[in-house]
């Protein structure tokens, strides 16, 4: 028989035994024990070592909020640490291990750490320390130094670098009434709304049904409490509308009764069944959601309150009851309020031995008294616990006389033999879901605690969560917070005793007293902050870290704003509490991703895709697109490659994938009007088959896109967009319409996928249409410049558009998405015999740099029309979107970075993002006038170049200025000089 | 957050888009007031409590809505097309 297990008793089931490992060595348990129950059942008393002074520290809570024992559990080659040993379930071949100790937990060479705890106080992360300068010892860096090792001696478990090989699940759901903890009042709430017909959710954070029900001692209709719950449990399970979820954490309440769950599915089994994820993650929208959430009993703080063996009082019972544990032989109590006295007599009927209840009121009331009586206990009143001995078990604790009114301790101190010693500071309701739903908590000066308002919104609260404590009322609460139903409140035995506690949370005496078990915050922490400064709550959270770490100060929260309160001379309710956050509890990340990792962004292809491929094309990513960076062969480099396209399309053909454009149906009886507005020069003169060049501005007068819009019919518009601001443009347009212009009938539709896109550069480009082109002639005549025709290539109808950004003869063709690849493929047949080649965006990017044409390398969203040389396209006869703001102070000017070219003056490459200087100064480059927007190496002029915007760039060409690139290390000489680097006057493309 | 769109029905809120404060006023397309288009521009009250604003539902029917939207508590109080130019305002 273990240790410290009872020999009969508990939930667990006795007839199975389960093998685990803690730090390597073999414990067991029984099915329903968690690795906290089934280490104690052992006699572990020592379960981690504390965040900063590496004290040992074992088990305070038996639930959720626990903040010592936190425990790494390792899963092959995966560890998860950080996790709660109260809520981890053991199973068959589980191993977990202990955190922050080396080389091991019983010897720790972190807790020399306490031996500097003068030096390691509240803020101390904070701090700068500066050293004396000695010689060429800068005292400072001594300091980095230890800050190094010090932060390393800090903290909790470790999480691992291999890839965590579970699988997660999320989960949409919705319901009409979503309970939140399964407690009595819970289970009442869930029974009378599934009795109304609602559809509802029940969660429950903890393995077992029925919260506090499965270690009380009270009576329910005539039954055990637990046995009540297990029937109600039993009876909801098969109940159609009812989902029961144990197991499940919630632990965010989001706007719109949206609720954020976490379902542990299988951490309990040692082999799931096939398909089960590991954690299941929930989204839950809910009409409404009962809050039944409980309380969380508070510690006391006084000197050595951290010592393995000290426990709360109901996590004792807690351990007694659902575990068969008795956590010590000679149990001490120490309290403020009467709920301590439960818990002793329900120690004292399990076997352990009540030595003395040490209680810092005056006067108890007759109830307790009694249960005092009854267990045999010493009973000393008007005392306070002021330290504890032992080494990582307790052994004594010493006992002085505490007057209340004052808080001041005296006499001499009292041994009193004890091997446990249980603590309860009164109970907080766990607010935190409600409080994350924006309600502002308020203090109940009886309880002493915070409680959730009244007038909530979208949730009702029942139950120990609104601050009632009775068995009977709280039922009633859950009744009513189900819905009006026929059901009667059962009847209740209770031990019916009142929790309010007397307004003690710190017993002030010698010694390292804690406030936040997890953080390793003192009371002296707290009282620092206030000497310096940190006094609202805000600032005290964030300066000594209280409340903060995987517990959220679930168990300090309160004790720490009283000696705030204490310090300030003011009431807590004065000094407030902060706002809780998500989440109630740690979330596993894996399960907030679920499915969604590596690499999750959807793959746009354009139509002749797989062709690319196939002919050696090495892409590029352009948002989602994959465009055709360059088409290299055996050997080549990038650049050589992209000089062998550029020269090859200007010498005779080449053709490029241009499907990506963006491109948008303009239609209807307004829209050429429409597009008069939002483009700068006029389009309701543009004849039918004809397509012209048009610039957009943003609202506030800055360039937004440029593009080529093509008039199909009188009514219809086909524009194009760059690649890159489609969706910018497409949203610009619907607003203006929907939001600004509703009259306009026009509308739009986006056709970028349903259109796949060929553009054929070169002189003899117009020969390699001719071959293949049936239905219409592609003669000077029939299709000039900027104009569209229609025919057929290989039965594939297309229509075409004589256009350039090459700055070549050049067409678009464009055929139906489906037909893309046939339309490519005979184009590239027909193109053979001129010698045509397939070319990529870097002999796209290269040929229009060398035509100086702009792309959002240059509209960058702070250039102006004018800055990119576009004046003339700016018209004076209409009014367009930007045309008032376009020309404000600032906006126009001499001064403004205008585009140009640079040349190379050294024969080196430029790069994109380099600065343009006057002066050089490699040591500490100052005094930019530009920058460099595009940069390549001209096949046509031999050389080096880019575009910039340069300040008063017009007024520059000719002069000699350097590029400067601290970065890649690239300095020298450039020429500014005209954008229009090939071909200025166009003869080429109008040829 | 969810937003009941009229057409859709109640959705959430990242299937919207934010498009800015709902109650500017654009001025006339032929206006040369350049103090009204920098108000229209760059002017936002940024209201603490009940907000008009337009959203788009660009991962649903594309729509622009007018919404009243309490910016402190979030709460949603009123949904209506954007292009509705009548009073319509249904309860959300």
């Amino acid at each position: 028989m273990s240790p410290r297990r009872a020999a009969s008793g508990g939930l667990i089931d006795r007839s199975r035994t389960i093998r685990f490992t803690f730090d390597g060595q073999e414990f067991t348990g029984h099915p329903g024990d968690t690795v906290a129950s089934a280490l104690l059942a052992n006699g572990v008393s020592l379960f981690g070592r504390s965040f900063k002074y590496h004290r040992p520290r074992g088990i305070l809570a038996a639930g959720v909020d626990e903040p010592n024992a936190l425990v790494t559990v390792l899963r092959g080659e995966a560890r998860e640490p950080n996790i709660q040993a109260t809520m981890l379930e053991i199973h068959d071949g589980l191993k977990v291990v202990s955190q922050n100790r080396f080389p091991s937990l019983g010897l720790d060479v972190g807790a020399l750490n306490q031996l500097a705890s003068k030096l390691l106080g509240a803020g101390f992360y904070y701090k700068t320390f500066m050293g004396p300068v000695i010689g060429p010892l800068k005292g400072t860096r001594f300091w980095m130094f230890c800050e190094h090792l010090i932060r390393r001696a800090a903290g909790l478990g470790k999480a691992g670098l291999a890839p965590d090989p579970s699988r997660y699940e999320r989960m949409n759901a919705f319901c009409d009434v979503l309970v939140v903890g399964s407690g009595p009042a819970g289970l009442m709430a869930a029974k009378a709304a599934a009795e109304n017909g609602a559809r509802v959710i029940l969660a429950e954070q903890s393995a077992r049904l029925g919260g506090s029900a499965n270690w009380s001692e009270d009576t329910i209709d005539a039954m055990p409490a637990r046995d009540w719950a297990a029937g109600v449990v039993a009876d909801l399970t098969t109940t159609s509308n009812v989902t029961m979820l144990p197991r499940t954490s919630v632990w965010g309440y989001y706007d719109g009764n949206t609720i954020a769950a976490l379902e542990r599915v299988t951490d309990h089994k040692t082999s799931p069944r096939i398909g089960e994820p590991r954690q299941r993650h929930w989204t839950i929208r809910a009409g409404k959601v009962v809050l039944a959430t409980g309380a969380f009993e508070r510690p006391l703080v006084f000197p050595g309150n951290d010592r393995p063996c000290v426990m709360l009082a109901s996590a004792a019972e807690r351990f007694a009851v659902e575990y068969g544990i008795l956590p010590g032989e000679k149990v001490a109590i120490f309290t403020n309020n009467d709920s301590a006295y439960r818990s002793a007599m329900t120690m004292q009927e399990a076997g352990c031995r009540i030595v003395a209840i040490v209680d810092v009121r005056t006067d108890i009331s007759p109830a307790a008294r009694a249960i005092a009586v009854r267990t045999g206990a010493e009973i000393l009143t008007s005392r306070a616990v002021t330290s504890t001995e032992g080494g990582k078990k307790l052994h004594c604790i010493k006992v002085q006389d505490y007057d209340i009114r004052s808080g001041a301790v005296s006499g001499d101190a009292r041994s009193i033999d004890a091997d446990c010693l249980l603590v309860s500071g009164g109970w907080s309701p766990v607010i935190n879901l409600a409080s994350q739903a924006g309600a502002r908590a308020e203090w109940s000066e009886r309880v002493q605690a915070f409680l959730p308002p009244k007038d909530a919104d979208g949730w009702v609260g029942a139950g120990a969560f609104n601050g009632t404590f009775s068995l009977e009322a709280a039922l009633a609460e859950g009744l009513a917070a189900g819905g009006a139903s026929a059901i009667d409140v059962p009847a209740v035995v209770d031990a019916a005793l009142d929790i309010a506690p007397a307004p003690v949370f710190e017993i002030e005496a010698k010694g390292k007293a804690f406030v936040d078990f997890q953080h390793d915050v003192t009371a002296d922490d707290v009282r620092l902050a206030h000497r310096e400064g940190f006094q609202s709550v805000e600032h005290l959270k964030r300066y000594t870290t209280l409340g903060m770490a995987t517990d959220q100060g679930k168990t300090s929260n309160v004790a720490g704003l009283a000696i705030m309160a204490n310090a300030l001379g003011k009431q807590i309710p004065e000094v407030g509490t902060t706002r809780f956050r998500p989440p109630f509890a740690p979330v596993t990340i894996g399960a907030l991703a679920a499915e969604r990792f590596g690499e999750i962004r959807p793959e746009r292809l354009t139509p002749m895709h797989d062709w690319h491929v196939a002919h050696g094309a090495t892409f590029y990513s352009a948002g989602l697109w994959h465009r055709p960076m360059i088409y290299g062969l055996p050997g080549e480099t990038v650049e050589q490659a992209y000089v062998r396209e550029v020269k090859t399309t200007r010498e005779a053909a080449g053709i490029a994938d241009v499907s990506t454009l963006g491109k948008i149906m303009v239609q209807g009886p307004d829209a050429a009007y429409f597009l008069d507005r939002v483009y700068t020069n006029t389009f309701s003169t543009l004849p039918v088959g004809k397509a012209r060049y048009g610039l957009m501005l943003r609202e506030d007068g800055l360039v937004l896109d440029d593009g080529t819009t093509w008039r199909l019919g009188r009514h219809d518009f086909l524009m194009t967009t760059t690649t890159a601001n489609a969706g910018k443009v497409m949203q610009h347009l619907e607003f203006l319409l929907d939001v600004i212009w509703p009259e306009l009938k026009v509308t739009l539709t986006s056709v970028t996928d349903q259109w796949a896109g060929a553009s054929i550069a070169g002189p003899r480009s117009r020969e390699v249409l001719a071959a293949c082109v049936s239905g219409t002639a592609v003669d000077n005549e029939t299709l000039p410049f900027m104009g569209i025709v229609y025919g057929e290539v290989d039965g594939a109808p297309v229509m075409i558009c004589r256009l350039s950004f090459s700055g070549e003869l050049a067409y678009e063709v464009y055929s139906g998405a489906g037909h893309g690849t046939h339309l490519w493929q005979a184009l590239i047949e027909a193109g053979k015999p001129f010698g045509m080649v397939a070319y990529g965006l870097e002999a796209l990017g290269t040929m229009r740099i060398e035509k100086g044409h702009v792309t959002g390398a240059e509209i960058d969203g702070r250039v102006t029309a004018r800055d990119l040389h576009l004046d003339w396209m700016l018209s004076k006869k209409k009014p367009f979107v930007g045309s008032m703001m376009m020309d404000r102070e600032g906006l126009v000017g001499p001064d403004r970075l205008q585009l140009v070219g640079i040349m190379s003056l050294d024969n080196l490459p430029l790069n994109g993002g380099a600065h343009i200087v006057e002066e050089l100064d490699r040591e500490n480059p100052h005094d930019s006038i530009g920058h460099m927007t595009a940069a390549c190496y001209s096949p046509m002029l031999g050389r080096h170049i880019g575009l910039a915007l340069v300040k008063a760039g017009k007024s520059r060409h000719g002069q000699r200025v350097f590029t400067s690139d601290p970065l890649r290390k690239r300095f020298g000489p450039v020429e500014i000089v005209s954008h229009h680097f090939y071909d200025p006057e166009g003869k080429r493309m109008h040829g | 957050m969810i937003i009941k769109c009229p057409w859709c029905g109640p959705r959430d809120s990242s299937e919207f888009v934010y498009q800015g404060e709902g109650g500017r006023t654009r001025p006339d397309q032929s206006s040369t007031d350049q103090s009204a288009w920098n108000a229209y521009v760059y002017d936002r009250v940024n209201t603490a409590g009940d907000h008009d604003e337009i959203w788009q539902h660009s991962g649903g029917c594309r729509s622009h809505l007018k919404i009243i939207r309490n910016t402190v508590t979030h709460k949603v109080l009123s949904v209506v097309f954007a292009c509705d130019t009548q009073d319509q305002e249904k309860p959300a």
